[in-house]
C-alpha cells in the first residue's frame, strides 16, 4: 500500500461545482421533493397555522397570561430540566472519559450498552423506574430526575467521549511536563478543549427533558405536570383548547428559537475544531487505573441492568410471589374473559401489540421513502438545499405533542372528521422518523464526491444516469440504518399519538401507560409485561440495523 | 483532432485562462505544463465539458462541442485522484463506460480481461478499488478510461504524488499503453521529465496565452 486508500469520497465542493455543467434535471429534483414538501404542509404547517388560529385570541392569550399554575409549571418544567441537565453531566463525565481514553476487553460493549436506554420509549423508561423505586419516590421529582438521567447518559458519553478520544493524549503530558498538576491539567488543557462538546450535550439533554412527556406522564403523575403534560391536560382533560394552543405555540417559538441557537453553535465548533483523525486509546495500568476503569464499567451495567430487570421481575409479580399469570394474561387464550377485562373497557393489551407492528410498517415506509426522495433532492440541490433541509428539520424542533395536539386541532372540522382516520397515527410518526432518515442519508450523500459524477459523465453516463448509478447505489445501507431508526421511533412514539389514538386502537405506549394508570395488581402487571415486549421490540428493530451496519463495514 | 480556440475563464473575476488556443492531432500525445495553479484542469474541465469557458471554442475533428454535455462528447479523463467508484469492483469501475455504451455481458468481460492484462493486473476483477494500492489504482484507473475507446484521452497529473520509483515506472507504462492504443491525448503535469517521456510534443500554459505568468519564477518547480 502505497497511500492509504479511503478518501476516494471526501466532502469537497468548490466554486467551480456551481458552473458546473452535467447537472440533475430540474423536473427530477422537484418530482423528489415534492411528496414531503407535501407531507410538510399539510401535516405540519397546517397544524401550526390552525393551533396559531386557535392561539391568538384575545380571550386565550390573557387567560393564560394570568394563569399562575401555568408560571409554576413553566418553573417547574425549567428547573427539573436544568437540574436534569447538570445530574446528567456530572454522572456522564466519568463513563465518556473511560471509554473514550481506555481501552480494554468489552469495551464495544459497554459502549453499546449505555446507548440502550436513549433508544428505549419513553414510556418504558419511566415503566422501569414505576417498577424499581419504591413507591415513597413515587410520584415524586427526584423519580423524574434519575429517569432523566438514565435516560440522556448517552447523549454525554456519545458527544463529549466523541470529541475526547480524539484529543492528542501529548496535549495533556506536555502541559504536565511544564508543571502542571493532573487535575490543573484536566482544567486548563482537556475542559476547555471539551467545552464545545460539553456545551452541545448538554444543550441536547437540556431539550430532551424540557420537552419531556412520557417519563413525566408515568413517573410525575397528574400533580408534576410539565409544559407537555399541561398542555396535554388542558386540551384533553379540562377542554381549554385555546390556553392549550397559548402554550404550544409559545413553546413552539422558543424551542424554535433554541433549535437554531444551538445549530448556530454546531456551525461554530465545526469550524473550531478540523479533522483530528487521532485516536489513541491506551490500556489501563497499575492498581488505581484498572480499579476506576473496571468500577466505571461495573456500575454501568448495574445501572443500565437492574431498572430493566426490574421491569421483567414486577411483570411477573403476584401477590407476594412470582408467577406468569400476567404473561398468560397477555399472550394467552385460555382466558379470553380476563384478556380484555371490562374494567380497561375497550383495552386489548395483545392487540396493543398488532397495532403497533402495523403502524410501525406503515410509518416506516412512509418516512423512508419520503425521507429517502427529499434527501436526494437535498442533496442535488447544493448549497441551494439548505431551504429545503431546514423545512424538513422543522418537526424535529416542535414538540410531539404539539405535532400530536395540531393535528388535531388541524383536521377535527369539517369536511371530514380526520382525526379518526386510522392513518392518522402512522402518518403522525412519520412526521416525527421523517427527519431522522434525512439526517441518517444527508452526509452520507454529501460525502459523495462530486468529481465522482463527473468521472461517470466522461465515460459516457448522462446526468440522471449518473446520479442513479452513484447517489442511489450509495444510499442504499444509509436507507436500512434510517429504516431502523423509523421503526423504533414509531414504536416508542407517545406524544404525539397520545393525542390521535382512539378507542380499540391503542398502541402499545399507550396501553402501557393506561394499564401502569389503573387502579389493580393483574393490570399493573401487564403494564410491565408489556412495556418488557416493546423494550424486546425496540432493541430487536436497532440490533438488526447494527448488525446490518457490521455487515456492511465488513 | 482537438482544437481549443482562444478559450478564457475566469473564476471571481480571476482570469485563470486567457484566450488560450491548443490543438492536438489525431494520435498525437501532447503533454500539457504549467506551474500549480496555471489553469491545466480547468483547461481539462472545459475541454470535458464539466466547466462552461466564458468565451472560446472547443473543436473535434472540425465540428464545435461547446453545447454537447460530458457524456456525449467521448472524452475520457484520467483524474489526479482516479475518482473510482467505491461501491464497485474493480472489473466493475473498468465496464462502466462500457455499459453506458450498452455492450453486451460478454463483450464487457472480454474487454476488462483484455484491460486488465493491458496495464498488467490480470486476475484483479473482483477486487475491491478500496484496496488497492496508489499505483494499482492509477492503473484501474487508466483501463477505464481507456476501456470504452474514447476520442481524446485527457489526463490530470495522473502520477503526482507517487513516490519516485513508482512514478518512474509508471511514467513509461503510461508512455506505451497510449502509443499502444493509437491514442489522442492531452497530458497535463509539472514534472518536465515526465512529459518528455509520455508526449510527442510538450507546450507550456502560460505560452497558451495565460496572462499570469509575471513573478511566478520557475515555471516548473519539481
Amino acid at each position: 500500500m502505497d497511500r492509504p486508500r479511503h478518501q476516494m469520497i471526501s466532502p469537497r465542493r468548490g466554486r467551480r461545482g456551481v458552473r458546473s455543467v452535467n447537472r440533475l434535471p430540474g423536473a427530477i429534483i422537484a418530482a423528489l421533493a415534492a411528496p414531503a414538501v407535501l407531507l410538510l404542509a399539510g401535516f405540519y404547517a397546517w397544524p401550526v397555522v390552525a393551533l396559531v388560529r386557535r392561539a391568538v385570541t384575545a380571550d386565550s392569550v390573557r387567560t393564560a397570561l394570568h394563569d399562575r399554575s401555568l408560571r409554576d409549571v413553566l418553573w417547574f418544567t425549567t428547573w427539573q430540566a436544568l437540574l436534569s441537565t447538570l445530574l446528567t453531566l456530572a454522572v456522564g463525565l466519568v463513563p465518556a472519559w473511560v471509554l473514550s481514553r481506555y481501552e480494554f476487553l468489552g469495551r464495544r460493549w459497554i459502549t453499546a450498552l449505555v446507548t440502550v436506554p436513549f433508544v428505549l420509549p419513553t414510556v418504558v423508561v419511566g415503566a422501569a423506574f414505576l417498577a424499581l423505586l419504591p413507591q415513597s419516590l413515587d410520584q415524586s421529582v427526584a423519580a423524574i430526575l434519575i429517569a432523566h438521567v438514565f435516560f440522556n447518559v448517552a447523549v454525554v458519553v456519545r458527544g463529549v467521549g466523541g470529541l475526547w478520544e480524539q484529543l492528542p493524549g501529548d496535549l495533556v503530558a506536555a502541559a504536565r511536563t511544564l508543571g502542571a498538576s493532573p487535575i490543573r491539567a484536566m482544567r486548563e488543557i482537556t475542559l476547555p478543549l471539551l467545552a464545545p462538546a460539553i456545551a452541545a450535550s448538554a444543550s441536547v439533554v437540556f431539550l430532551f427533558t424540557f420537552t419531556s412527556f412520557g417519563v413525566v406522564r408515568i413517573l410525575g403523575g397528574p400533580a408534576r405536570p410539565t409544559i407537555e403534560v399541561e398542555i396535554w391536560q388542558r386540551a384533553t382533560r379540562f377542554g381549554q383548547i385555546g390556553v392549550a394552543a397559548v402554550v404550544s405555540i409559545a413553546q413552539l417559538i422558543v424551542l424554535g428559537v433554541a433549535v437554531l441557537w444551538f445549530a448556530r453553535i454546531q456551525a461554530r465548533r465545526r469550524q473550531a475544531f478540523g479533522l483530528r483523525p487521532l485516536a489513541e486509546r491506551r490500556r489501563p495500568r497499575g492498581v488505581r487505573q484498572r480499579s476506576v476503569v473496571a468500577s466505571t464499567c461495573a456500575a454501568i451495567v448495574v445501572a443500565i441492568c437492574v431498572p430493566l430487570g426490574a421491569l421483567v421481575e414486577r411483570s411477573m409479580r403476584a401477590g407476594d410471589g412470582h408467577s406468569l399469570t400476567a404473561w398468560r394474561a397477555v399472550f394467552g387464550d385460555e382466558q379470553p374473559t380476563s384478556r380484555r377485562p371490562t374494567s380497561v373497557s375497550t383495552l386489548d393489551p395483545l392487540g396493543s401489540l398488532f397495532t403497533s407492528l402495523r403502524f410501525m410498517v406503515i410509518a416506516t415506509i412512509i418516512s423512508v421513502v419520503l425521507g429517502g426522495c427529499v434527501s436526494l433532492a437535498i442533496a442535488a440541490l447544493g448549497r441551494s438545499g439548505r431551504v429545503l433541509d431546514t423545512g424538513v428539520m422543522l418537526p424535529l424542533g416542535t414538540s410531539a405533542v404539539t405535532i400530536g395536539f395540531g393535528l388535531v386541532v388541524a383536521f377535527s372540522r369539517s369536511p371530514i372528521d380526520w382525526r379518526a382516520a386510522p392513518l392518522m397515527i402512522p402518518l403522525g410518526h412519520a412526521l416525527v422518523a421523517t427527519p431522522f432518515v434525512v439526517r441518517v442519508l444527508l452526509p452520507t450523500l454529501r460525502s459523495i464526491d462530486p468529481r465522482q459524477r463527473d468521472a461517470a459523465a466522461t465515460l459516457g453516463a448522462a446526468p440522471t444516469r449518473a446520479w442513479r448509478e452513484i447517489d442511489l447505489r450509495v444510499i442504499r445501507s444509509p436507507l436500512l440504518t434510517g429504516a431502523g431508526f423509523a421503526a423504533a421511533i414509531s414504536l416508542g412514539e407517545f406524544g404525539a399519538t397520545t393525542f390521535l389514538t382512539r378507542q380499540g386502537r391503542a398502541t402499545l405506549p399507550i396501553a402501557i401507560e393506561q394499564l401502569l394508570g389503573r387502579p389493580g395488581t393483574l393490570l399493573h402487571a401487564q403494564g410491565y409485561v408489556l412495556a418488557t415486549v416493546l423494550a424486546v421490540l425496540t432493541f430487536a428493530v436497532i440490533s438488526v440495523v447494527e448488525v446490518a451496519r457490521g455487515f456492511r463495514r465488513a | 483532432m482537438l482544437e481549443v480556440r482562444a478559450v478564457s475563464v475566469s473564476f471571481d473575476d480571476r482570469a485563470v485562462l486567457e484566450n488560450t488556443s491548443l490543438t492536438v492531432a489525431d494520435g498525437e500525445i501532447v503533454a500539457l505544463l504549467g506551474p500549480s495553479g496555471s489553469g491545466k484542469s480547468t483547461l481539462l474541465r472545459v475541454i470535458a465539458g464539466m466547466l462552461r469557458a466564458d468565451s472560446g471554442d472547443v473543436l473535434l475533428d472540425g465540428a464545435v462541442i461547446n453545447e454537447m454535455p460530458t457524456h456525449r462528447r467521448n472524452i475520457g479523463l484520467v483524474f489526479q485522484d482516479e475518482q473510482l467508484f467505491p461501491h464497485r469492483s474493480v472489473a466493475q469501475n473498468i465496464e462502466f463506460g462500457l455499459r453506458m455504451r450498452r455492450w453486451n455481458k460478454t463483450d464487457r468481460a472480454r474487454r476488462v480481461a483484455e484491460l486488465l492484462d493491458l496495464v498488467g493486473m490480470g486476475g484483479f476483477e473482483d477486487r475491491r478499488v478500496t484496496d488497492l494500492s496508489g499505483g494499482e489504482a492509477k492503473r484501474i484507473a487508466l483501463a477505464r478510461t481507456l476501456a470504452p475507446s474514447p476520442r481524446v484521452v485527457l489526463l490530470d497529473e495522473p502520477l503526482t504524488g507517487l513516490d519516485r520509483d513508482l512514478h518512474d515506472q509508471l511514467t513509461g507504462e503510461i508512455a506505451r499503453l497510449l502509443r499502444a492504443a493509437g491514442t489522442t491525448a492531452l497530458h497535463v503535469t509539472h514534472d518536465r521529465d515526465e512529459a518528455a517521456v509520455v508526449s510527442d510534443r510538450v507546450v507550456s500554459l502560460p505560452d497558451l496565452g495565460h496572462p499570469l505568468q509575471l513573478g511566478e519564477g520557475g515555471m516548473n518547480r519539481p
